[in-house]
């Protein structure tokens, strides 16, 4: 659907002589929004000077964020904090999150 | 970061699309070059007032969310005292530059226009923030994050803006820190530590107990005869069971808490003989060191703005945080009316990525996104003992709500071992969530 938008602004643009900045069309997401707020602990940039908490700033696998979150989430995985924050999100919630941070590995 | 997150999908195909259309880099290159510096070429405009944990935060993510947008971050001061890791330094655990932040990277990095100067109007009809260097700015959208002011008229008798150098708040971080710093450093061993808490609503609510906390850290390290007293308006606070036991545990009857009830409301002060006195003169408390930390409000360029209510406090649309009363300004951070948020560093770093992501879909003409946003607040008894309140937040049925089942507090039982782990997360996070703002 993007891909199509693109195109037509694009199409438009050439055609009006003017430029089109790529942000023109982006528009943030409810998996991109609830994944920044994952950052606030785990390391926007780099690995920080911070080594206690694991840094998310690379992206993370899919599949493992989805079991980690989901044995935080039912106790399965001991936790300090993380257990109090997994029960917070839904399986969709959880696929968001992880599709996000797979896409920025 | 967008452009990471795009570099597999949109820009991929954004960059077939343009090759395939004959637009490249020279084309780019000449229309950057047809733009006049601060000409109204590219995106809107957005200014930001306050360079806190909230203000600073939305000027980030505005800038990575819309990399087009034009944002202007105006804050008095050059360096900001983050209030959290304050206590740390009255714990004398950390000095006075482990806890400051500067504006270079947002600057330098992350594009944003920072300005040093004072807010002296803002017109919100006009769409216009006036500066005391007299700058004008316009702007599309004005987030206002101003964080708190002291409510002198509901303080104590003998209080005022003019008694904080004798009986210091340090509610605000920096010169005031270092102050009541000095004073417990001056206090001879054996001497009583007096802390007033302040009434809710309050910026950080485990704030207080915390400071308790840190002082009698350093009181049993150095002047282990020595007392801590808090008088509290109120009849419980944030982390208590934690908090209580933690003292008993590490401090054994150092820190003794007044409930209300108990004659802790206190009613006046003598700022010169650090006396406080509760219950119509029955009780009179006497200080060496007296931390008065006063009832607290929105900060005053909100109510100079008109953002403000009865409550002292800012209304917001709880899913995008523009204010209720005029459109095109958001209030985030400890001066807007959040729900179920707290008052917290941590709060307003989530509702500054919030409102970006609200000003930019807006802005696009597209829905705002449903609000998601989280809190911790991690607090030290001892450098090797945190605690911990979490919470998820939604909006849910017109308020932002915790979500529940999920969110609490540390566990009652824990061991040592959890304790320390968490102190140690407590650091981790300041390190981390500083430089989500700052960094």
């Amino acid at each position: 659907m993007k891909y199509t938008k693109l195109a037509a602004v694009a199409l438009t643009a050439t055609l009006g002589g003017l430029m089109v900045s790529q942000s023109a069309l982006a528009e943030v997401t409810r998996g991109e929004l609830m994944a920044q707020t994952c950052m606030a602990c785990h390391g926007s940039v780099g690995t920080g000077p911070d080594a206690t908490i694991p840094s998310l700033s690379r992206g993370f696998p899919r599949d493992l964020m989805i079991q980690n979150m989901r044995a935080f989430r039912d106790g399965t995985r001991a936790a300090t904090v993380m257990d109090r924050h997994a029960t917070g999100y839904t399986d969709e919630e959880i696929q968001l999150l992880a599709d996000y941070f797979d896409a920025r590995r | 970061m967008r452009d990471a997150e795009g570099a597999t999908t949109m820009t991929i195909s954004r960059r077939h699309f343009l090759k395939a259309l004959g637009i490249g880099g020279a084309a780019s290159a000449l229309a950057a070059c047809a733009q006049m510096p601060g000409e109204r070429t590219r995106g809107a405009h957005v200014v930001v007032v306050g360079g806190g944990s909230g203000g600073a935060t939305a000027a980030k993510y505005l800038r990575r969310f819309d990399p087009d947008l034009r944002v202007t971050l105006v804050e008095p001061n050059a360096t900001y005292h983050t209030c959290y890791g304050s206590n740390w330094v009255l714990g004398g655990i950390r000095q006075m530059d482990g806890i400051v932040q500067t504006y270079g990277t947002l600057r330098d990095i992350h594009g944003v226009n920072v300005i040093q100067d004072t807010v002296t109007g803002i017109d919100a009809d006009a769409r216009k923030v006036t500066l005391a260097g007299g700058q004008t700015l316009d702007y599309d959208r004005l987030v206002v994050s101003p964080g708190i002011d002291f409510n002198w008229e509901a303080a104590a008798h003998g209080t005022s803006a003019n008694t904080v150098e004798q009986i210091p708040h340090a509610w605000k971080a920096g010169p005031q820190t270092a102050l009541l710093r000095r004073q417990l450093e001056a206090m001879p061993d054996g001497g009583v530590f007096v802390m007033v808490a302040p009434p809710n609503p309050f910026r950080c609510p485990p704030g207080p107990y915390e400071r308790a906390s840190m002082v009698a850290h350093y009181f049993k390290t150095h002047k282990p005869r020595s007392k801590v007293l808090i008088l509290d308006v109120k009849e419980r606070f944030s982390k208590q069971g934690l908090f209580m036991a933690g003292w008993k545990e590490n401090y054994g009857d150092m820190i003794e808490w007044v409930s209300a009830n108990d004659g802790g409301m206190v009613q006046s002060i003598n700022p010169t003989q650090k006396i406080a006195v509760s219950d119509g003169g029955l009780n009179r408390f006497n200080a060496d060191v007296l931390n008065y930390i006063p009832p607290q409000k929105a900060g005053q360029v909100a109510h100079d703005a008109g953002l403000t209510n009865e409550s002292g406090w800012c209304p917001v649309n709880q899913v995008t945080f523009e204010s209720s009363i005029h459109p095109g300004i958001h209030v985030i951070g400890d001066a807007s009316i959040a729900g179920a948020m707290p008052k917290s560093g941590h709060s307003a770093n989530s509702q500054g990525k919030l409102v970006a992501a609200a000003i930019v879909n807006t802005l696009k003409g597209r829905d705002p996104v449903a609000p998601s946003m989280v809190n911790t607040c991690y607090s030290l008894i001892t450098p090797d003992w945190g605690i911990s309140v979490a919470a998820v937040y939604r909006f849910d049925d017109g308020s932002i709500k915790g979500v529940e089942g999920a969110g609490g507090v540390s566990p009652a039982d824990a061991d040592r071992n959890f304790r320390m782990l968490e102190a140690n997360y407590t650091r981790g996070w300041y390190d981390s969530i500083t430089t989500d703002i700052w960094g």
